[in-house]
Order: structure tokens, then sequence, then C-alpha cells
């Protein structure tokens, strides 16, 4: 049992250490399949990654109930410390979290279960914080859409294998939809709901 | 400590990180009006105080600020604001648009063209552009929601069934991303083209009507129109008096009452730049005209 005191600690800066994480994951959403770095240092519980740890001190708090797959959930240490540093209620409903983090993507659930938004009200949708193996090697993706100066490579190596395909609901949805951060250990990237993936490489 | 003190850029984490959440969905549905909890600002309503509240949320100590208003960097809106943020959170300020990362403007798009390091942060009034058609907000969001945008389409036509052309000249109606029709708010239709494909984020905050709206870089902007009225920027047909620029958007004064006129450069820093770089208009300041007469 881990008392409050033995906690992984979060920013040392809580102002401007969320300041520059802010603007890594702003300049990752306007120029999807950048990778961006997360420079700030913050306490990792358990199988969370440094910038998933940062992301959710920038952004997490009462206003923004989460949904955590089950390795993460399965860690009380991991949801103390979210509760402790951030106050944003954990929730069992997926489909009303603002946030969804996913530690084990092999087992991501049908995106039709998170919040989509609705054709008033697009805003109203989950973000999707997926932590993946590889942000640098790894399979080569192409995509396109706004934020990409024509198209950009990203290569990574991303569980569910499948992630892309399954980001087809987006089109087919849009402007309701899903966006997804994935983050490996200190880099990022974001795939906004309008971003396609042309072709990819094996 | 008995001095006021501020959090760094004087909002406080909780509505900074609300804000920050608002920009991050504006951005990934470009053009879509995202609501947010607009605080109070000390300054106001028509100030800028959500172009101010959205700058406060990016804004980091390493970032250099320029703010302009109506193009000016002289005005008391654009020096306000500026020294606001030099207090509140220490950034370096600048006039120069090229050395700016985060430019904040009222009603233009600097003439100097941006790059992929620097933000633009629009101040808006009026969010909707279909607010002056239907004043209804649920009526306007079920038409944003169906991309029922018709009645956009009869305005400018009858803009042009009245005047023979269209005659809104700002605030010119914009589809965003081949979805939401935006108002850019209210900057000459002369700086629509400059929106398009932009190397740089545009970031909208109106504050008292709470909503924050973005196009990310490199996105397709079109300002509407029709194939047999085809949309086109105006500017005054002059070069600028005091520089001689020829592709600015230019400012009209009045200089006495026998209706004398001249027309300079809205974009202030533009105008200096190409000064000091040695251009001259007709009506170019003293030491000019000596050194040419000399």
């Amino acid at each position: 049992m881990t008392t409050i005191a033995e906690l992984p600690p979060g920013f040392a800066d809580k102002v401007l250490s969320a300041q520059s994480t802010f603007r890594s994951v702003m300049d990752a959403m306007a120029r999807p399949g950048s990778v961006q770095r997360i420079v700030p240092g913050a306490g990792t519980p358990d199988t969370m990654m440094r910038g998933t740890a940062a992301i959710a001190l920038t952004l997490f708090d009462h206003d923004t109930p989460l949904w955590l797959d089950s390795r993460m959930a399965e860690s009380p240490d991991l949801v103390k410390w979210l509760k402790f540093h951030t106050g944003a209620p954990v929730m069992q409903d997926s489909s009303i979290a603002s946030f969804a983090l996913i530690g084990d993507g092999a087992a991501l659930p049908p995106l039709e279960r998170f919040a989509l938004g609705t054709s008033e009200y697009p805003d109203r949708s989950t973000t999707v914080i997926l932590q993946v193996e590889s942000l640098e090697a790894g399979r080569p993706f192409e995509l396109r859409g706004p934020g990409i100066d024509g198209a950009t490579t990203l290569q990574a190596s991303i569980k569910p294998f499948d992630l892309f395909e399954r980001l087809h609901l987006n089109e087919a949805l849009f402007p309701r939809g899903i966006d997804v951060v994935l983050v490996a250990d200190d880099a990022v990237v974001a795939i906004p709901r309008t971003t396609r993936v042309v072709s990819k490489g094996s | 400590m008995n001095a006021p003190a501020y959090n760094f850029a004087y909002l406080d984490e909780q509505t900074k990180r609300m804000i920050r959440r608002a920009i991050l969905k504006a951005i990934a549905i470009p053009g879509y009006q995202v609501p947010f909890a607009s605080r109070e600002m000390p300054m106001p309503y028509g100030w800028g105080t959500g172009g101010v509240q959205v700058t406060a949320a990016i804004l980091g100590p390493t970032d250099v600020l320029k703010v302009i208003d109506q193009g000016s960097d002289d005005t008391t809106n654009a020096i306000s604001i500026r020294k606001f943020f030099a207090k509140t959170a220490g950034v370096a300020t600048t006039t120069a648009t090229d050395d700016a990362t985060v430019i904040q403007t009222r009603h233009r798009i600097p003439e100097t063209a941006l790059n992929e390091s620097q933000v633009l942060v629009y101040q808006v009034p009026i969010p909707e552009p279909l607010r002056f058609l239907e004043p209804r907000e649920t009526e306007t969001r079920r038409m944003h929601a169906l991309a029922e945008y018709g009645l956009m389409h009869v305005k400018l036509y009858e803009d042009i069934a009245r005047f023979g052309h269209i005659a809104t000249a700002y605030a010119y109606p914009v589809k965003v991303n081949a979805r939401y029709v935006m108002d850019p708010s209210p900057t000459p239709k002369f700086d629509n083209p400059k929106m398009d494909n932009c190397p740089a984020p545009q970031l909208f905050g109106a504050g008292r009507e709470k909503r924050i709206y973005a196009i990310p870089p490199y996105t397709k902007v079109v300002s509407l129109d029709f194939e047999d009225h085809p949309f086109e920027p105006y500017r005054f047909n002059a070069p600028c008096a005091l520089c001689g620029a020829e592709d600015s958007y230019l400012d009209e004064i009045v200089t006495d009452d026998k209706g004398s006129r001249m027309f300079v450069c809205s974009d202030t820093d533009y105008c200096e730049g190409r000064q000091a770089a040695g251009h001259h208009g007709s009506l170019s300041a003293a030491p000019y005209k000596e050194k040419a007469h000399g």
C-alpha cells in the first residue's frame, strides 16, 4: 500500500512544465504525424510513460472524466497517482470519457465505445492517449490532411496493428470522431480526426 | 509581500487547462467553434479578451510576442496587450513580424509571410458567420451540423443583385477544409488568401461569445464565391505614400477638410521595414526629401 508521500512526484514547476508540455501537444495536433518531444519530467507511476504522465498533469482535472484500460486500471499506484495529482474522476463508462488512457494497445476496445461527439458538438469526444512501442522505427505510414504540407511519413511500431484501419471511422463520421495521441516515452504524435492514411509499406 | 502576485501570464492553471483542451479540439476540427468558459479579463469586451485568453494559454517564457491592432503595433490596444504580457509573463516583445513566435492580431494578417515557428492568434468579436442571418444559436449550430450554408450564398447573391458585385469587404466568410464555414474575424477580405495553406497555425478567440476555433497549418481555406462572380481581394488603387508599396493593404487617411487624402500601409512593421530598406513614397518624411534635394 503506497502512501501519498511515496507516490511519484508531479511536475517540479507546475506552471512552466504544463505550458511546455501543452505546446508540444499543440504542435503535434497542428502537425499530424510529426514527432514532438515532451521535455519536462514528472514522476511516472508504474507502466505510465513520461509523455503520458506529463500530458495527464497538463490536461486532466476535475472537469475531465477518464477511462483507463485494464493495464492502467489494474495498477492501484497509477490510479492513486492520477487521483492525487489531477483529481480527474475515473469512469467505468468509456462513452462519457474526455480522455482514455491505453496502456495495452492490443486490447484497445472498438473506437465506437468512446465518445464520438455529436453533429452539433463534435468537440465532446474522447481523446485517446495510446502508449506505443516506438514512434521512430517500424512500419511507415503515409499521412495526409490539414496540418500536413502535402504528405508526411510516420514510422511507428503501434499496437493495435490495425489502428489506422479502425480510424477510417473518422472519415465516415466527420466532424464527429476520435482524436488519438500516440506516446512512446517522451515522443508524442497526434492523429486528429482529419488525418487520412494514404498508403503504407510493410 | 503585499504586491499583487499573478500567475504566469495572468490566468490561473485550471483556466489554462480548460482553454488548452478547447484549443486542441479546435485544431482537430478545423473551423468548428468550440465553446469555452471564457473568463473576465482586466480589460473590456471588445478589446481582445478572447485573443488574450488564447495567448495566455499558449505563451511560454521563451516566446517573443507581437501584438497588432488593424496592422499597427503602436495603437492603444496593441500597446496595452503587449505591456500586459510583458508584465504578467515577462516575455520579450517585438514589433518585427519575423522575430515574433506568437502574434496576436486584431483585424489584420501581417504582410510578411508567416513561418512554421509562429502562431497567429486572432481577436474575434462575433465568431458565428451566420449570426446576422439567423440569430438563434440552436439554429446556427444545426446549420453547421448539417453543413447547410445556402443562406450565406443567398446573402452574397443579394450583394450582387443590389450592387453588381459581392460588396462584403471584411469578415468575408471562408470555408475551412471543405467543411465548416467560418468567420475570419473582421479582417479585410484582402487578407483572406493569406489564410489558405498558411505554414503557421491560426487560433481564434472570442471572449464575450465564449468560442475558440482554429485553422491548422497547411489547411485549405476558400473564400465563398460564385463561378461567375469569383472572389476578388480589394485594395485601394494607389501605392503607399510612405514606402511606395503596391502590394500591401492600405489605410485611407484624410489629411484636411478639402478632400485631400493619403494612402499608407496598414501594416506599420512592413511599411517601416520597407522605408528602412530605402523605399520611398510620394509623401515620405523630410529627411528623405532633403537628401533628395541636397
